[in-house]
């Protein structure tokens, strides 16, 4: 916690931190000490608890308006103006319905499967910076912490398709392990690339580097971006990775069994996920809260959550164009060609950090040079790997042959070959 | 057009080559016996000349005291199409010698015959009703399935207007 | 150490499943993600039609044509209209049978942009392809309701020709749907088939060979998929096909891809079938007068079209009475599914759905 600063006034609302820490700066002159932790902990969680259930709402309108408009219609317009009550109503659905508990499954895990789901959805939140000082939780490991928390999905969707005692979720379940699994490794390796360059790992210390540099980390390791996307897709479960949850082969995957409330919470899960990745990306590679200066008119916590939502409908644009690919092919695609990418990334990047140290060169002599090299190198190496692991699928024709007459062989002659 | 051969040339060739398959020629098919039903198939089948390795339709008609199967076979290379038919002559447990080996595309048809008419088709290698579930009391598409007492049909006796 | 007991995964993709293509059940057996082996359980939607048929009269029994497959209702109607006018020896006029094929092919053109579509779909693109082909979809069926008063089950066509005259707004509706049609097919040709995972998916997947599909009697766009030349509309003509001017489309390996394939160029096939039928549509009767109840002579009959599922053949026995004797559908959909296990068996179930959906089966002419 900071101690207050004497500079901005409360009603500055381009950094909410302002009236929180008059508040809290009054209560450390009336109360006890840890009256100020318990409070400003209150504070926090209730923000963003409040923060999370908002934007899952507000996204199950923004999912299904943009996913018509991409199909050519129009999605939900009959709950209220625009459809804009059409999540309540979803709500209100999904509560009032029974929750049912399958007999022969394991009840205690079932019912903590969705609880467990929305726990790192929420927590992942807490060390993003929403603005210059806002962030919860300000940890110098952040992107260390993301990494782990993120990674216990895994288990709890297990947890969820095992419990359930159905074929379809226990198949759901066993490709949702080996696809996040496999998947995790290069996206960490994406995001190391990016720690390389800042120094740091802490959240707020990336954004700061940026905005000290003035060039978006998206720019100097676009690889790394590609890398953490297409892994992040995967990490949340959706097309063209959503496997685990295929409607169209294994009914609803892990999440077959639940109805009610608890199915809320797993989609809920869903879209919160996504938010929580898109944040990730518009942190770490494009600046969170600074946008080359423009926070000093327009409050950076409206900049971040622009960034957050521009990020989420090219997620939604995935979702809507791609069909989904099968799990073997999933596999191939992490192990055989994202982490090689991700290690070349690396190696890149850590080369290039070792002679701008080195050489003690100016940041604005490198950066743009690494940019360029970068993105040169970034198209290169997809393109020429993607050709060497390619299918042989390209040379096949891709229409069909005409024949304008029958081959009927007469009456005399013999017949040959298979038709 | 798919040329239809006749009953007679049929029979002249299925003679030549199974002689003592009993034939009866019609106008548009051949009906050869039971007994035989295998070796004319696969000779049909076979032969260079009528190269029928296509099964179009196999369907089985309840002739109240007997069955028949129709057997409608084309050649996609000659465009000719060949109607052969066998009589099953014992009406309460009627017994045919399946296509199976020589047509994959009879599986599927024989177990529906099996399943709406009764005939059960030896050599079959998977005769399970088709349609309906084991234990289904009788066999729907037969004559006698669902009549009236004394005979009576439903619907109307003669249409109005006629 | 103890040893591990493994049992392989008995999986039941049950009759209520998202893309079973109807009430159709497979049982199938798994190895991990591998699919050993496949049974079929069909009968969900057996509704005794040919049972049904012989106790009502030819007219009255084509109904029953456009509820075997739903999706392809003139196509069913046309069949049954051709057998009975076989076993009668009815003449059809010659307007009626340009209108046969008019309706054929829009209705060919509707069945394979659903078919494509639910491909899409069952491969996972959350219906934005199925949604564009439906656009063109209602432009059709908006033409079968101006025409007969159906969209779906339209019981069009008539024993000796076909129940009602085009309207007139029909002919600048039509040849306005026929201008546009060309470039939305390049359309979805450009935005699906260059798709890198589409064909991930659905090349080399569910392949039929050519020797299997014969033996098999596969028909239709599965039997072309596999390289084979083979169409009833150029085989066998009926009504005015001969008179047409069309390719067919063939594939070159019978894996699903190759099935989409067929069906896409098939439509672009259709639309100049049907541009030339239109500029050649004679005027005159569009039906002959027949009895109410119509008795043919005794005997037999067996007619075949290409409907956009296969080869669909009725074949009727006559005993001189106004009711048929046998009515019997040779259903496209229950043959091609005679080689599924063999297309599936040794592939994961992912590939198992996609092959299912690229036969595109009917339920309701699987059972009938």
């Amino acid at each position: 916690m900071t101690l207050p600063g004497p500079l901005a006034p409360w009603y500055d609302f381009r950094d909410l931190s302002n009236a929180v820490e008059r508040l809290l700066s009054w209560l450390n002159d009336i109360g006890p000490d840890w009256l100020v932790y318990v409070v400003s902990a209150l504070i926090g969680g209730t923000a963003i608890f409040l923060f999370v259930a908002a934007t899952a709402v507000a996204n199950i309108w923004v999912e299904r308006r943009v996913v018509a408009r991409i199909q050519v219609r129009r999605g939900p317009n009959r709950a209220g103006p625009w459809g804009l009550l059409q999540p309540i109503a979803d709500m209100t659905k999904l509560m009032q319905k029974e929750a049912l508990l399958p007999r022969a499954g394991d009840p205690v895990v079932f019912l903590l499967a969705p609880i467990l789901a929305f726990g790192p959805a929420l927590l992942v939140w807490g060390v993003f910076p929403f603005g210059e000082g806002m962030t919860f939780v300000d940890l110098n490991v952040g992107v260390l912490y993301i990494i782990a928390v993120t990674s216990v999905t895994t288990i709890v969707l297990f947890m969820a398709g095992w419990s359930s005692n159905n074929k379809y979720s226990l198949l759901g379940a066993m490709r949702v392990i080996a696809m996040l699994l496999s998947y995790e490794i290069p996206l960490v390796l994406a995001l190391l690339g990016v720690v390389l360059f800042a120094g740091t790992m802490s959240l707020s210390g990336i954004v700061a580097w940026q905005q000290d540099m003035r060039i978006w980390l998206f720019l100097v390791q676009p690889l790394a971006f590609a890398i953490y996307f297409i892994c992040a897709t995967a990490e949340i479960n959706r097309t063209p990775t959503d496997i685990a949850e295929a409607e169209s082969e294994i009914v609803a995957g892990y999440h077959t069994e639940y109805s009610g409330i608890q199915f809320g919470l797993f989609y809920a899960v869903e879209l919160v996920n996504a938010m929580a990745v898109a944040s990730i990306a518009a942190t770490l590679f494009f600046g969170g809260w600074w946008l080359f200066g423009l926070d000093r008119w327009i409050p950076g916590w409206i900049i971040f959550i622009g960034k957050i939502y521009f990020i989420y409908f090219l997620l939604i644009w995935l979702r809507g164009t791609l069909p989904r690919l099968r799990i073997d092919q999933l596999m191939a695609f992490a192990w055989k060609f994202l982490l090689p990418l991700a290690l070349v990334n690396l190696m890149l990047g850590a080369l290039e950090v070792l002679l701008w140290l080195e050489y003690d060169l100016s940041a604005g002599l490198v950066l743009p040079l690494f940019s360029v090299v970068n993105l040169s190198l970034t198209v290169l190496l997809i393109v020429g790997w993607m050709r060497l692991m390619a299918f042989r699928f390209q040379q096949l024709p891709s229409r069909a042959r005409l024949v304008h007459d029958i081959p009927v062989v007469a009456p005399g002659a013999p017949a040959g070959g298979a038709a | 057009m798919t040329k239809l051969i006749p009953g007679s040339e049929t029979a002249a060739g299925i003679r030549a080559a199974v002689p003592d398959a009993e034939l009866e020629e019609a106008a548009d098919w051949v009906v050869v016996d039971a007994p035989h039903l295998v070796a004319v198939a696969t000779f049909l089948r076979d032969d260079p000349a009528f190269d029928c390795r296509y099964p179009t339709a196999i369907t089985a008609v309840d002739r109240l005291d007997h069955f028949e199967l129709v057997y409608h076979l084309s050649s996609l290379q000659r465009n000719h199409m060949v109607i052969l038919k066998t009589r099953i002559l014992d009406h309460e447990a009627p017994e045919a010698p399946s296509v199976v080996p020589i047509w994959y595309g009879a599986h599927p048809q024989e177990r529906e015959i099996y399943d709406l008419m009764g005939i059960r088709f030896s050599g079959h290698p998977f005769l399970k009703r088709l349609f309906l579930w084991e234990g289904f009391p009788g066999h729907p598409l037969r004559k006698d399935f669902l009549t009236l007492p004394s005979g009576h049909k439903p619907g109307l006796a003669h249409f109005p207007k006629e | 150490m103890p040893e591990l007991r493994t049992e392989p995964l008995v999986v039941n993709f049950g009759p209520q499943h998202p893309s079973t293509h109807g009430v159709f059940r497979m049982r199938v057996v798994l190895d991990g993600e591998r699919v050993v082996d496949v049974e079929m359980v069909m009968g969900y939607l057996h509704r005794s039609m040919e049972k049904l048929a012989e106790e009502r009269t030819y007219t009255q029994n084509i109904p029953f044509t456009d509820r075997m497959d739903y999706l392809s209702a003139m196509t069913g109607n046309l069949a049954y209209c051709l057998a009975v006018e076989k076993l009668a020896g009815i003449e059809v006029p010659e307007r009626a049978q340009y209108l046969r094929v008019i309706f054929s092919e829009l209705q060919r053109i509707a069945n394979h942009g659903m078919a494509i579509g639910i491909f899409m779909n069952d491969c996972g693109a959350w219906q934005t392809p199925v949604m564009y082909m439906l656009r063109e979809r209602e432009k059709i069926l908006d033409l079968f309701e101006m025409t007969c008063g159906a969209r779906l089950t339209t019981n069009y066509m008539r024993i000796g020709g076909v129940s009602f005259d085009i309207p007139e707004e029909f002919m600048p509706q039509a040849t306005a749907l026929v201008e546009e049609l060309p470039d939305r097919i390049a359309e979805y040709e450009g935005l699906l088939l260059e798709n890198e995972i589409l064909q991930a998916r659905a090349r080399d997947t569910g392949i039929l060979p050519a020797d299997l599909a014969i033996a098999s009697s596969v028909s239709g766009p599965v039997l072309r998929s596999t390289g084979i030349a083979w169409d009833i509309r150029k085989a066998d003509p009926y009504c005015v096909y001969d008179r047409m001017d069309f390719d067919i489309p063939v594939g070159y390996q019978g894996d699903n891809y190759d099935r989409l394939l067929v069906r896409m160029e098939e439509m672009r096939q259709s639309v100049r079938i049907i541009r030339q039928a239109l500029e050649q549509l004679p005027p005159g009767p569009f039906k002959t007068d027949i009895p109410l109840a119509l008795r043919p002579p005794v005997g037999e009959a067996y007619a075949r079209i290409e409907s956009p599922k296969g080869e669909l053949g009725f074949y009727l026995v006559s005993d001189g009475g106004p009711t048929p004797y046998r009515f019997h559908v040779r259903s496209p959909s229950l043959l091609n599914l005679t080689p599924l296990k063999e297309m599936t068996v040794g592939q994961t179930v992912a590939d198992l759905v996609i092959t299912l959906g690229s036969i595109d089966i009917n339920l309701g002419e699987v059972d009938r």
